[in-house]
């Protein structure tokens, strides 16, 4: 599946909620049920400073497309990079780079990715991109 | 008696909504909320009166003056202090600390000791570190117990006649612990060591005597007392000021010029180089006038009757564990429910259109003690009700349930 597919899979999914208390509980149980990352990449080097919970990061390159795992001690942030693990690992780097990052706008998630708010998702996807420019260099 | 229906009308914002739900607004230890009154000399200043101070012989000029010289003196008054020149306008707290560690700089030799608590802020640890990096002075540091005090018997052993200034906070931003302060600075002088004091949190519910206090240094900020951000004061006692070089060079803070000598201008204004935040100051005084006319004695038992009456409610949810459990407290509930992250807890309670603060309140070193990533930080004032307080105790239990 491209990006895109699984983009609008996502918002087709949110579609059905009501109102944000459902919403958040989705994301939630995302957060809960999905092991993220390998705790041995749990390291001070693949952690993104957020402000207030911490987010770690770590990717590999295989079949060149990049496979991201990632983890958060929050576990509403666990629940969107849950979501965000879903769209952009196994993807071929070029098209991360390219992709944009509008359907969280359109779940209603939108003040998650704030680049005020404290939670390192910002800086997490500006990582993704990082690596995927990376493998891409390593591709070209 | 304090009638809070009345108070609340004072306030503009508290009739606002958040995400569709009436605002509550708990987060009164980062910032307080501004009444009418304190906003309306805001506009008059800037409609009437706007002027640069001290140097104009204009009438507008004048009148600003005029203000900005009798908000100091309404705050010399508040604070008890003996002089108005002991009074220095600063951008906050923050600036304040950095003046007297920028001062001490050039008192302090290799060897000297200065000693700071374990509860303090950010913003009193990095200033006090940088002072010792480059004076080789030696950092000390008050251990605190379980319940966020300050052990006082390691104060004393910590204590030497190396000891040269002490800073701890009057209340910690963190947990709400009334400090002893009394005590910390007679044990000080004892020694011979002098001692600031970081009024920032303090300052909204307790009116701090600095001559009673006999304190050297008291810092606050005009924004935690219903007045507006970036703005804040300095009381130093008038030995100290005159001993301590000037902070920034600039205009206002000289007496006279030439290229061979500057010779500096008298307190107060050696340390207020530049134009200052002139609106800011006056509008200060008219927060302090405000907060004055309610009283201190009454705000405060108001606010500790809804201090009891929140820990009490909360308490009774499973799980839910509260930092900082000193007797001596201001109206500041910090606080973790089982493993859930204070950041979700956050999230969840502001959409329910309730502000809490989140995280480590600058005070990491408080979060280490205690093993964990932070807090939520639920801090009242005088204009909440426990109606509030009963709508964020269910908005805590919808939360907990949830995330659990």
């Amino acid at each position: 599946m491209t990006i895109q597919d699984i983009q609008n899979d996502i918002i087709d999914e949110f579609s059905m909620f009501d109102d944000w208390m459902q919403r958040y509980e989705y994301m939630i149980e995302l957060g809960k049920s999905l092991p993220l990352i390998d705790d041995q990449y749990k390291t001070d080097d693949n952690i993104i400073k957020g402000c207030q919970s911490k987010v770690w990061v770590h990717a590999k390159m295989e079949d060149d497309k990049v496979v991201f795992t990632a983890d958060s001690d929050a576990i509403i942030t666990k629940g969107i990079i849950a979501i965000l693990i879903r769209v952009f690992s196994n993807q071929h780097p070029k098209d991360i780079i390219d992709a944009d990052t509008n359907f969280i706008d359109e779940i209603g998630l939108k003040e998650h990715l704030s680049p005020t708010r404290a939670n390192g998702l910002v800086s997490m996807i500006k990582q993704l991109k990082m690596y995927a420019i990376a493998y891409q260099t390593q591709l070209n | 008696m304090l009638d809070v229906t009345a108070i609340r009308k004072d306030f503009p914002i508290l009739s606002r909504e958040v995400n569709g739900k009436p605002l509550i607004y708990f987060d009164n230890a980062a910032t307080s909320q501004t009444p009418k009154q304190v906003i309306d000399v805001i506009v008059d200043y800037y409609s009437n009166y706007n002027a640069n101070i001290h140097r104009g012989v204009h009438t507008l000029s004048q009148e600003a003056t005029d203000k900005y010289e009798a908000a100091r003196k309404t705050i010399q008054t508040h604070f008890n202090a003996a002089k108005s020149h002991e009074i220095i306008f600063t951008s906050g707290t923050t600036h304040g600390i950095n003046m007297i560690a920028n001062g001490f700089a050039s008192l302090l030799k290799e060897g000297d000791e200065v000693i700071v608590s374990a509860l303090e802020h950010h913003s009193n640890i990095v200033p006090w570190q940088m002072l010792c990096e480059k004076t080789g002075a030696i950092l000390k540091v008050i251990p605190m117990n379980e319940n966020g005090e300050l052990l006082m018997t390691a104060y004393e052993t910590l204590l030497t006649e190396n000891t040269k200034l002490v800073f701890v906070n009057h209340v910690s931003n963190a947990l709400g612990t009334i400090n002893p302060i009394e005590t910390i600075i007679n044990k000080a002088h004892e020694v011979g060591a002098a001692v600031l004091i970081d009024g920032a949190q303090a300052s909204p519910h307790i009116k701090a005597d600095v001559q009673a206090l006999d304190v050297d240094f008291y810092v606050v900020s005009a924004h935690k007392m219903c007045g507006p951000t970036g703005v804040g004061v300095l009381y130093g006692k008038e030995e100290w000021l005159n001993k301590l070089p000037p902070y920034q060079g600039g205009g206002e803070m000289i007496a006279e010029v030439t290229f061979e000598k500057t010779t500096y201008a008298d307190l107060p204004h050696k340390f207020e180089a530049g134009t200052p935040n002139i609106c800011g100051g006056i509008t200060f005084g008219a927060a302090l006038d405000y907060m004055n006319a309610i009283g201190f004695d009454t705000i405060a038992s108001y606010e500790n009757e809804l201090l009891e009456y929140a820990t009490a409610k909360l308490l009774d949810i499973d799980g839910l564990r509260i930092y900082g459990n000193s007797n001596q407290k201001t109206s500041v509930i910090s606080f973790n429910i089982g493993n859930v992250h204070p950041y979700d807890i956050g999230t969840i309670v502001d959409k329910l259109g309730i502000a809490v603060r989140t995280g480590h309140h600058c005070a990491q070193p408080i979060m280490d003690f205690y093993n964990i990533p932070g807090t939520v930080r639920a801090s009242f004032s005088f204009y909440n009700t426990k109606e509030e307080i009963d709508i964020f105790v269910e908005a805590v239990k919808k939360a907990a349930f949830m995330l659990q």
